[in-house]
């Protein structure tokens, strides 16, 4: 199946002020894969992942999601196929009730009031979030913040997750959950991270970012045992790597 | 907590109390917002000297905030926060009007003071039928009637993004005070710290602002804000407009406190 592919060809993003964020990004991801994004504060993962969503213009280069260029022509067929779970979930949740959260994504695809419910419950079900449908998003904790902002993603049927930061804030028991949800998918995912203990636990494949390009492309246990690479990008190898 | 934090946790109270199973919730949101505005018609439309006749219109706040368990603490504060605003209209009238008026006991009262505490009982009567509203019903479901009652979605949308964005630059604000207290700033900022605090909150809020709209629009967001909540209207419904309308009219072409007391008293 080709219409889970996620590929991103020389994409180069400048800022309004003519900074340079991405500096010709290249990758391509296969059917189900999943694959860690990893760099220093700034080298510019959360803007790939933007671009890939079609929610930031590239100055030049073309991301492919499915089967389609990224475009504002192909912006309904990107938005069906790719789920954005963003870093900060109060950035995300946003109406009265988690299940009305959660399904707002599905109404906006234009599916009738009570599929759309249907499938909020299946999302918040898949997360094991279920209780959480008839709270307030603003009165949850951290981790079932997040929990909400992935299930909000998943109840729209994406192929791709794109995911920024997805375990930063969480305590250790929500990290933990999280990693078994990431490790339980099977989309094709993309996950921004700096948390490279998850890399392992969740990624078959790592891209290494700087200064807005991906300058390594490899197997987990390859990429943090170059600590020449590491180093050179401001990396640290993760603590059970090195133990 | 800061001060702010605090207000700003009071205000969401809102949302949390309508979530509640109460009288008031039950009812159909368009039924709420057609029998408010009758009564904030009802009561905008007495002369300015009316007084005693507004009596029975408290009966409507009074119904929404007892029906719907709305602490009277919050209705108070937030009717506290109007007050002045509602003093400033109304100043300029004792000092204009000074004809006298009224005779209570040997103070006699002028024309100007009846309509300062006419304008006075009118804010608190609508401001407390508005907040009771709220309270009950919660912003969404308010903004889905106004929308079904043929208010422009433009408008319905802009009502819950103050609603959302309100508690965003409220909490940035809030955040950016703790920091300032944290490294010794007391009281209240000079002045010429304002402008930077000003610009910086701005800034920040705009930043948030931004990623909220990027995270709706990848959720398929195209400028109308779609629920699962379907508007039910109800024989209790029906029965909850007419019954107050009628009431409102009894009230604003009877005068029931002059009645009453002619009843009472047996003057003609």
């Amino acid at each position: 199946m080709s219409h889970h592919r996620l590929e991103a060809d020389g994409i180069r993003y400048d800022y309004p002020d003519g900074t340079p964020a991405l500096r010709g990004a290249t990758f391509r991801a296969g059917h189900g894969e999943s694959l860690a994004l990893v760099g220093a504060n700034g080298a510019g993962k959360s803007t790939l992942l933007l671009v890939l969503a079609g929610l930031v213009a590239p100055s030049a280069g073309v991301a492919t999601v499915g089967d389609l260029p990224v475009t504002p022509a192909t912006m309904e067929h990107v938005r069906r196929t790719v789920g954005f779970v963003f870093q900060d979930a109060d950035d995300q949740l946003f109406m009265p009730t988690v299940l009305e959260d959660v399904a707002f994504g599905p109404l906006n695809l234009g599916l009738a009031p009570e599929e759309a419910k249907s499938r909020a419950l299946q999302a918040l079900q898949s997360v094991g979030a279920e209780p959480l449908a008839s709270r307030a998003p603003y009165r949850l904790s951290g981790g079932e913040k997040r929990l909400a902002a992935i299930a909000g993603v998943l109840a729209m049927g994406p192929d791709i997750l794109l995911l920024d930061e997805p375990s930063a804030g969480l305590d250790p028991r929500a990290r933990r959950r999280l990693i078994e949800l990431l490790r339980a998918f099977d989309h094709t995912r993309l996950i921004a991270t700096h948390d490279l203990d998850l890399v392992l636990d969740c990624c078959a494949r790592v891209l290494v970012m700087h200064e807005g390009t991906i300058v390594a492309d490899g197997e987990p246990r390859a990429i943090f045992a170059d600590a020449a690479l590491l180093d050179r990008c401001h990396l640290e190898p993760p603590l059970s790597f090195s133990a | 907590m800061g001060r702010l934090e605090a207000a700003l946790r009071d205000l969401r109270l809102a949302d949390t109390l309508a979530a509640r199973d109460t009288p008031v919730s039950r009812l159909d949101p368009r039924a709420k917002v057609l029998v408010t505005a009758a009564f904030l018609v009802a009561v905008a439309s007495f002369n300015r000297y009316a007084l005693s006749a507004l009596a029975p219109f408290a009966l409507y706040p009074l119904w929404l905030a007892v029906a719907g368990r709305v602490p009277a603490g919050w209705l108070a504060r937030k009717l506290a926060i109007a007050a002045p605003f509602a003093a400033m209209v109304a100043i300029a009238n004792p000092i204009l009007d000074t004809a006298p008026m009224l005779r209570l006991a040997d103070v006699t009262v002028s024309a100007g003071w009846v309509s300062f505490a006419s304008i006075l009982a009118r804010v608190g009567l609508t401001i407390a039928a508005a907040l009771a509203v709220a309270a009950g019903t919660g912003m969404h479901a308010l903004a889905a009637a106004l929308a079904a009652l043929g208010v422009p979605r433009i408008f319905t949308g802009q009502l819950l993004f103050l609603w959302r964005y309100a508690f965003v630059l409220g909490g940035e604000a809030s955040r950016m005070q703790a920091a300032r207290t944290l490294r010794g700033g007391r009281g209240s900022p000079a002045l010429a710290v304002y402008g930077p605090l000003a610009g910086h909150l701005l800034l920040r809020a705009f930043e948030r602002g931004e990623r909220i709209h990027r995270a709706m629009r990848a959720r398929g967001y195209d400028g109308e804000i779609r629920t699962l909540r379907e508007l039910r209207w109800q024989v209790r419904d029906t029965v909850f407009v007419l019954g107050w309308c009628a009431y409102f009219a009894l009230a604003r072409f009877v005068d029931l406190p002059l009645a009453l007391g002619r009843a009472i008293t047996g003057a003609p």
